[in-house]
């Protein structure tokens, strides 16, 4: 188990829809290496944002086991499980989700101030982390005043803020232009590779899957092949 | 066309209305505000749902809603005498008012709340932001423009009711229009009121734009 940051074995998702029982994930064991960028592929409805959900800490297993930085996240009661995102996870999200009131530096700042930080430590990393995605000209620009692009450089600066064990991206690119989406791709490379960080991101396109070190191929909430 | 008594009688009436209102306001947020934050919070679709909490906060606001001010005035007569010791003059007209208030101001806090984006609460939820931090740090945050736009709806709407409270031996500038104006028809008395309170809501109306809108930092 040396060198992986998630580890996952044998998780099972079970809805229940009325008297029938759906399983969302049906068995899924897998394993996200320190240092890698790993992308999960699936069509909507194949689990892949379950599997997501449950790697995060967002969600729990209905049985199965999952580790991650060297922690069974199944057993977390919802407290520790808010505690733990907060101290080792970073999120990317396809709508960006950015606070339309608040400028870049402070939308980056935002999660540093859940964990209590102090005001000035906390802008002085987010500063830091904006010019690592190459906003140190937008600093003081609020959502509405940058393109689509930018606000998704905006949500990786905020991810990579916390310093987090893993970050996760769902669709990042979902909102995106080819071009744009490139670009970003690119971007999320660098964070992995120069870097250091560990990223999973999730997606139903191959094309953008290519982009990452490794691909889980998700059907039907099995994990149907890896390349 | 006035005596000086006449004068100084509007005068201390706009003076009571004033502090009627503001004051009335004021405890109007100090219940309404968590009230409202409690009603979108503790709701089906709320960061933490409640359904009991909900249910109860939602009908008696409900029920308080439904009971017309006037009425409530009424009702609320022996409450009223147990916390100022009288049922007339300007502090028993605040104590309705607040009551008459709070709900009104919770439903309106309670809509503001409700139009921040769902994707950026469950983002904050996401980067394990707390159930407190999000309402601080998000829900109030993001709402403070549309709070802000409520607190001058809710001030015309208390100077509205306040003169009400004229009816019932309450003070300010109702009261004075309500006794010149009604019971006697002294229309030299009656218009000054009147104008004034148009002008009380309409200044108060611009502030409060005008702040809201120095807020609003999503467009510059």
């Amino acid at each position: 188990m040396n060198g992986s940051v998630i580890s996952g074995k044998n998780i099972y998702k079970i809805f229940k829809l009325g008297e029938e029982r759906v399983a969302a994930l049906n068995g899924v064991s897998m394993e996200v290496k320190r240092g890698e960028f790993v992308a999960i592929v699936g069509t909507s409805g194949s689990g892949k944002s379950t599997l997501l959900n449950m790697l995060a800490g967002l969600d729990k297993p209905t049985k199965g086991e999952i580790i991650i930085a060297g922690q069974h996240i199944e057993k977390m009661s919802e407290g520790e499980l808010v505690k733990f995102r907060r101290d080792h996870v970073g999120f990317i999200f396809q709508a960006y989700d950015l606070l339309p009131q608040l400028n870049a530096i402070e939308n980056v700042a935002l999660p540093l101030s859940f964990k209590g930080m102090n005001k000035s430590r906390r802008t002085k990393e987010a500063m830091h982390a904006l010019k690592q995605v190459g906003l140190e000209k937008y600093m003081r620009h609020r959502p509405t005043e940058m393109s689509g692009g930018q606000q998704q450089r905006v949500g990786i600066a905020r991810a990579l803020v916390v310093r987090p064990e893993i970050i996760f991206a769902d669709e990042p690119t979902g909102n995106l232009d080819t071009k744009t989406t490139i670009s970003v791709l690119h971007l999320l490379q660098e964070v992995v590779h120069e870097a250091g960080n560990t990223l999973v991101m999730v997606t139903h396109d191959n094309n953008l899957a290519s982009y990452a070190d490794r691909r889980l191929h998700i059907l039907d909430g099995e994990v149907v092949y890896e390349d | 066309m006035w005596t000086e008594q006449e004068i100084l009688m509007i005068l201390q009436g706009l003076w009571e209305t004033i502090v009627i209102v503001g004051v009335s306001t004021f405890f109007g947020y100090v219940l309404g505000l968590p009230l409202g934050v409690l009603l979108a919070v503790t709701d089906s679709d709320g960061i933490k749902p409640h359904p009991m909490l909900y249910k109860v906060l939602d009908v008696v606001t409900n029920i308080l809603r439904s009971v017309p001010f006037i009425i409530l005035l009424v009702v609320l007569i022996p409450l009223t005498r147990a916390i100022v010791g009288k049922s007339y003059g300007t502090a028993a007209t605040i104590v309705p008012l607040v009551i008459a208030a709070a709900p009104f101001i919770g439903r309106m806090v309670e809509s503001s709340i409700k139009e921040v984006d769902h994707g950026v609460i469950e983002a904050a939820q996401s980067m394990g932001a707390g159930t407190f931090k999000i309402i601080w740090n998000v829900l109030l945050a993001e709402a403070r423009t549309s709070l802000l736009v409520g607190v001058t709806i809710a001030f015309g709407t208390i100077l509205g009711y306040s003169a009400m409270a004229g009816a019932v031996g309450g003070g300010g500038l109702g009261s004075i229009a309500i006794r010149y104006g009604y019971n006697r028809w002294q229309p030299n008395i009656l218009w000054p009121c009147v104008i004034i309170l148009v002008l009380l809501v309409q200044l108060f109306q611009v502030l409060g734009m005008k702040i809201s809108k120095d807020l609003d930092r999503r467009r510059s």
